[in-house]
């Protein structure tokens, strides 16, 4: 369904992925971890556009999206989740939600969508009117998400979900996540630090270091690895 | 706690009267004059000592009561907040009493030709901040080149005026349109500038449009002006004391007594309807997916993109449909006045609106309202003290600064003092 191969990514002088080549199937849950800075928010965002790859290729449904606008991007079905949720805090739930149906008809269809983000998230029904700034760190996750279903699209793109959440909220947004996939038939490409969490949702997984991918594999062979563990388990895998 | 803060306040109060001293010590104290074709330095020290005492005492006493307060309560000034929570609550109702009394003005017994031009004048400013307001308050891109706008759109049609004789209502959409041209004409180099940058480049704009209408003489006559823009007429009927040979005016159509008054208070109705309707229009869009996607650039560029909105059209409609109001209180500024020149589009309008709608609270369009009628009203107020006004001028804004520095009714409230507060 998306193919990426040999994506290079500058940020001016400084390249944040070397030749990076990634592949996520229709109706998967796909991770991907890796430690600060090795290059997985700009992956996402090369992927939705907001970056642009300098070489390289994105396929989506077997047509090129490297050079498209990021609008282009989400008409073809990309939703995506940017890192640190970035609600739009000083405009209401429903204006938030509203916004993500901007690419779907206009939103003409808000009252039917909405519906479905409801039955993912209750909370956020009561919390309509209230501004997108006063919910809580999880709830604002959950608007993040359910602001990114309301354009209707074939795949999403997380970043993060669990930054700065609650364990308690974080277990609730990755049962979420898997509702989204299993349910909803939308095709999960994840990205986390929490890579216990993350493996362990996941169909398949790839490793991200330095802006190269240097393993992949399904999501339980590369929890049994040894040197991912070693890596990133250790701190993450008790909490 | 209390002693420490005390000290701090005199300390602080004491190095603000220093600054004053070095500021108004030269500017004030220091005074040249000219005898016998030889410049003497007069100096005023008793006047500086006044300013500096004036200054550090005013800096300690609004450490004492503005700022200790804050820190205290958390909540700044309580007079301010409690006006915007009575004008939150009670909104609907405040506004439909102002609007009955700005309708119901021109007939007030006290009302007379000066005070009517003073509203004329408000109304006017009011305009022009609700259409900044779109492009400040709600897209959240700091233009400060807004009075080109008004320039293209008086320019337009004065010139429309004069060279075709079209009237009014002709002539005011196509000023409008020229406007948005030029909005569109400004939005395209600025699309990927913010904050500073963009206010810089938009200041440019607005002085190259007033040196353009200098420099182009054939067009716009340069420094001399345009003269006999032509007067609107209502609905046809031109406002004349002595009316040519068959032609039939306002006053022998409705049968009444020729009176000057009857086209001022005709303009009246006219910037007034004119505000409204930018009013209406803000509000309206709000509510549709292009004001609220105005607002969420304004919030996150980044978020925006990932969402599938489009920044660029996004901008250009915000730039557009903001100088398009620009424009249409430009046609107005122009038939008001019949003779426009490039000195009534100097930077210190832009500056003035972009104070409106700062000072007002952004976003706000009850606040552009209070804004303007302080500011401008005080402007007028202190008319006879002639330079003096604009000290006036400069001192409410810092008043307005020191007690309500999101603005007179901010928008922009922090999010965590709403009703519940977060658990971040």
């Amino acid at each position: 369904m998306l193919s990426i191969s040999n994506v290079e990514t500058f940020y001016g002088n400084i390249q944040a992925l070397r030749g990076v080549n990634v592949k996520v199937n229709s109706g998967e849950i796909v991770s991907l971890i890796g430690s600060n800075g090795a290059g997985k928010s700009t992956l996402l965002m090369t992927i939705s556009g907001v970056n642009k790859a300098a070489t390289g290729e994105i396929k989506f449904d077997n047509k090129n999206i490297e050079s498209l606008p990021p609008h282009d991007i989400v008409n073809l079905g990309i939703s995506q989740v940017p890192e640190g949720r970035r609600i739009f805090s000083r405009l209401s739930v429903e204006d938030n939600l509203r916004l993500g149906a901007s690419s779907n008809d206009k939103g003409k269809k808000f009252d039917d969508d909405v519906k479905d983000v409801y039955d993912l998230f209750p909370v956020l029904k009561d919390r309509l009117s209230q501004r997108g700034g006063t919910l809580s760190g999880g709830e604002q996750q959950m608007l993040a998400i359910g602001r990114a279903l309301m354009a209707k699209p074939k795949m999403l793109l997380l970043d993060e979900p669990s930054l700065g959440i609650a364990p308690k909220l974080v277990n609730q947004i990755f049962v979420a996540i898997k509702n989204i996939n299993k349910e909803k038939k939308v095709t999960i490409f994840l990205v986390e630090q929490n890579a216990k969490k993350a493996l362990e949702l996941a169909d398949r997984g790839y490793v991200l270091v330095n802006g190269n991918v240097t393993l992949e594999g399904t999501g339980q062979d590369l929890l049994k690895n040894k040197d991912i563990q070693a890596a990133y388990l250790e701190g993450g895998g008790k909490k | 706690m209390e002693k420490k803060f005390f000290q701090t306040s005199i300390k602080d109060s004491l190095f603000t009267g220093l600054i004053a001293l070095a500021l108004f010590g030269p500017i004030v104290g220091l005074r040249t004059v000219a005898k016998n074709e030889v410049l003497e330095v007069h100096p005023k020290w008793f006047i500086v000592l006044i300013i500096v005492i004036v200054c550090a005492v005013g800096r300690f006493l609004t450490n004492l009561y503005v700022y200790n307060r804050d820190q205290k309560t958390g909540i700044q000034s309580s007079i301010g907040k409690s006006i915007s929570n009575f004008l939150d609550t009670k909104g609907y109702q405040i506004a439909l009493t102002a609007i009955i009394f700005s309708v119901i003005f021109p007939f007030l017994p006290f009302t007379d030709r000066y005070l009517m031009d003073i509203a004329i004048m408000m109304l006017t400013y009011i305009m022009l901040g609700w259409g900044l307001n779109i492009v400040i308050g709600l897209a959240g891109l700091l233009d400060l080149g807004y009075v080109a706008f008004y320039a293209v759109g008086a320019y337009s049609y004065a010139l429309f005026a004069i060279h075709f004789g079209w009237s009014f209502w002709i002539c005011l959409p196509i000023a409008g349109i020229f406007a948005a041209m030029f909005g569109v004409l400004l939005g395209f180099p600025v699309l990927r500038l913010r904050g500073d940058y963009l206010a810089i480049v938009t200041l440019a704009f607005g002085e190259m449009i007033r040196i353009l209408l200098l420099n182009w003489y054939q067009l716009t006559k340069g420094p001399d002006g345009l003269t006999g823009i032509p007067r609107p007429s209502f609905f046809g009927l031109p406002f004349k004391s002595f009316p040519d040979e068959g032609e039939q005016t306002f006053h022998t159509f409705f049968g009444v007594e020729y009176d000057p008054m009857q086209r001022i208070i005709f303009l009246y109705y006219l910037i007034l309807v004119l505000a409204l309707i930018t009013n209406l229009f803000t509000i309206k869009i709000r509510r549709l997916p292009i004001g609220r996607a105005w607002e969420a650039l304004r919030e996150d560029e980044i978020a925006c993109k990932s969402l599938g909105v489009n920044p660029r059209n996004t901008k250009l409609t915000a730039f557009a449909i903001g100088a398009m109001f620009g424009g249409f209180a430009g046609s107005f500024f122009a038939t008001r006045q019949a003779f426009i020149s490039p000195e009534s589009f100097t930077f210190i309008e832009s500056a003035i609106i972009v104070a409106i709608v700062v000072l007002g609270g952004m976003g706000s369009q009850t606040g552009v309202v209070l804004a303007t009628v302080f500011l401008i009203g005080l402007i007028e107020v202190f008319r006879d003290f002639e330079s003096y006004r604009m000290i006036a001028f400069g001192g409410a804004m810092v008043l307005i600064m020191i007690f309500r520095p999101r603005g007179i009714l901010a928008t922009r409230k922090p999010t965590i003092t709403l009703e519940k507060s977060s658990s971040k």
